[in-house]
């Protein structure tokens, strides 16, 4: 498998009715990510990395990512090496 | 009317959970197994390449290592499988409000109320199957017919991730040919009876006059007649409408065996603790005690007793439970396991009558001092109060022992 599950720190804003739209994705060496776009969300399971949540389908630089919502931690499915 | 049931079935549901966690399972056999430390060392769920290997359910797991070398033994998760299997029921009622649990992983729904406005049978079935997919990563196979006896036989006709369909109209066609052992409520007993009855299959099971097969089995053989004939008309049951528990039991098999009364005591006693909590919580009470007590050559002995009244201490239940097992085990051998289980339930409420002139109000007095601990152990936890003999219990599960050092160099 050339994936990984990385826990990420994220900045968040959270609307009046408790639902949340992920801003930047913070990387374990501090650096951010702009989310520039939400296309999708929906409960669905990462077959890459295994566990389930809420997946954001999300645009950062001009590309398609996976972001999970999981029992109140975010992760993403990172590749190796 | 004619109904539309559901029986959706998550394939090797343990196992499959582990895999969905840890993708790097997927290729590989594993078995998800208890701790064989604690003698629980059986094999609980496998998957499909374990299966392949022959692995099966409930062997131990040197047996199923004999079988296939490579086989990974996974500990398992509780928690996730009680979550997975409540969000797989939330997906399910997205389209029903009847879904009735068969265990943690299999549910019937009743779409017959909606099907008119949310599609066809197979069409649901095939949409449900593709979300629990998506959602949970899990693969389940669905069983589509009129009643729940053959919606549960049609999920176990194709799997994994499949849908089978069997009509009202064609039944006899589609499952008759089958083995009767496939039939619900025909377990390995009743399958080698009918097998010495020369009925092999469904068909030749329903075909048989009713008569006959009461005469052979009793009820039972009337309600096998309905069920192969496609007459089971049992409603799908929602799961907060099930009707009060008729027992209420708690076994173990403790970590050495037990080679005295003491031990044997100390055990059901600790047993006891949660029967009561339980009876506790459901608003019951117990008037009869069965005890079993399984000897280290895997012989089981079961014993019963009536309770002079309805009680829901665990202290009391315990000490019907101990003197049945007095009376009745001659310690030739020790003893491996015990299970106890609280009987002939009755509403916390119901009348009983008390003898004055044997008990006096010793039993109310007891009571009085359980609902107290009850109150103290939902307050700060089932360790804040316990009986003095169970505070180190090292042969059961789970036990640790109590911490001997002050508090200032622990």
């Amino acid at each position: 498998m050339n994936y990984k599950k990385v826990y990420v720190a994220m900045e968040l804003l959270v609307n009046t009715d408790g639902s949340m739209r992920p801003r930047y994705i913070i990387w374990e060496n501090g650096t951010s990510y702009p989310i520039d776009r939400i296309l999708h969300i929906t409960p669905a399971a990462s077959l890459k990395v295994g566990g389930r949540g809420i997946r954001y389908t999300v645009v950062i630089s001009g590309k398609e990512r996976h972001l999970f919502y999981e029992d109140g931690r975010w992760f993403v499915e990172a590749r190796k090496g | 009317m004619s109904r539309t049931i559901l029986h959706c079935d998550m394939n090797n549901f343990f196992a499959s959970v582990e895999c969905m966690l840890d993708p790097t399972l997927k290729n590989r056999p594993i078995a998800v197994c208890g701790n064989v430390e604690e003698r629980h060392g059986i094999v609980l769920a496998k998957n499909e390449l374990a299966k392949k290997c022959g692995v099966k359910t409930a062997e131990p797991l040197w047996q199923a290592r004999e079988k296939c070398r490579d086989l990974l033994a996974v500990p398992p998760h509780y928690d996730e499988y009680v979550k997975m299997s409540r969000m797989a029921r939330q997906i399910y009622g997205r389209y029903t409000e009847l879904v009735e649990p068969f265990g943690m992983d299999e549910c019937w729904l009743d779409l017959t109320a909606g099907i008119r406005f949310i599609g066809t049978g197979d069409k649901i079935a095939n949409e449900l199957r593709k979300t629990v997919k998506d959602e949970l990563g899990l693969t389940i196979s669905v069983g589509v017919s009129f009643n729940k006896v053959f919606a549960k036989l049609g999920s176990d006709m194709k799997k994994p991730d499949a849908v089978t369909f069997i009509p009202e109209d064609s039944f006899r066609e589609k499952i008759w040919h089958l083995p009767a052992s496939e039939l619900l409520g025909v377990g390995h007993t009743t399958a080698k009876k009918l097998n010495s009855w020369g009925i092999q299959t469904i068909g030749e099971l329903a075909r048989r006059p009713k008569e006959s097969l009461v005469r052979i089995f009793g009820k039972h053989g009337l309600q096998l007649w309905h069920y192969a004939n496609g007459l089971d008309d049992a409603p799908v049951i929602p799961e907060n409408a099930f009707p009060p528990a008729k027992s209420v039991g708690h076994g173990i098999t403790t970590l050495e065996d037990l080679t005295d009364d003491e031990e044997v005591w100390r055990v059901i006693l600790e047993l006891c603790q949660e029967i009561g909590h339980r009876l506790f919580s459901y608003g019951q009470k117990a008037t009869g005690v069965s005890i079993s007590a399984k000897d280290k050559d895997l012989s089981t002995k079961q014993w019963q007793g009536s309770l002079p009244f309805a009680t829901n201490s665990p202290y009391l239940i315990a000490e019907k439970a101990f003197s049945l097992f007095r009376a009745g085990y001659d310690w030739k051998k020790s003893v491996r396991a015990v299970s106890v289980t609280a009987i002939q339930l009755a509403s916390e409420n119901a009348p009983c009558q008390l003898d004055i002139f044997t008990m006096g109000n010793a039993p109310i007095r007891r009571e009085r001092l359980d609902l107290t601990v009850e109150q103290l152990r939902a307050r700060f936890g089932d360790r804040i109060l316990r009986n003095a003999c169970l505070l180190y219990n090292p042969k059961m599960p789970g036990e640790h022992p109590p911490v001997c050092l002050p508090p200032a160099i622990r």
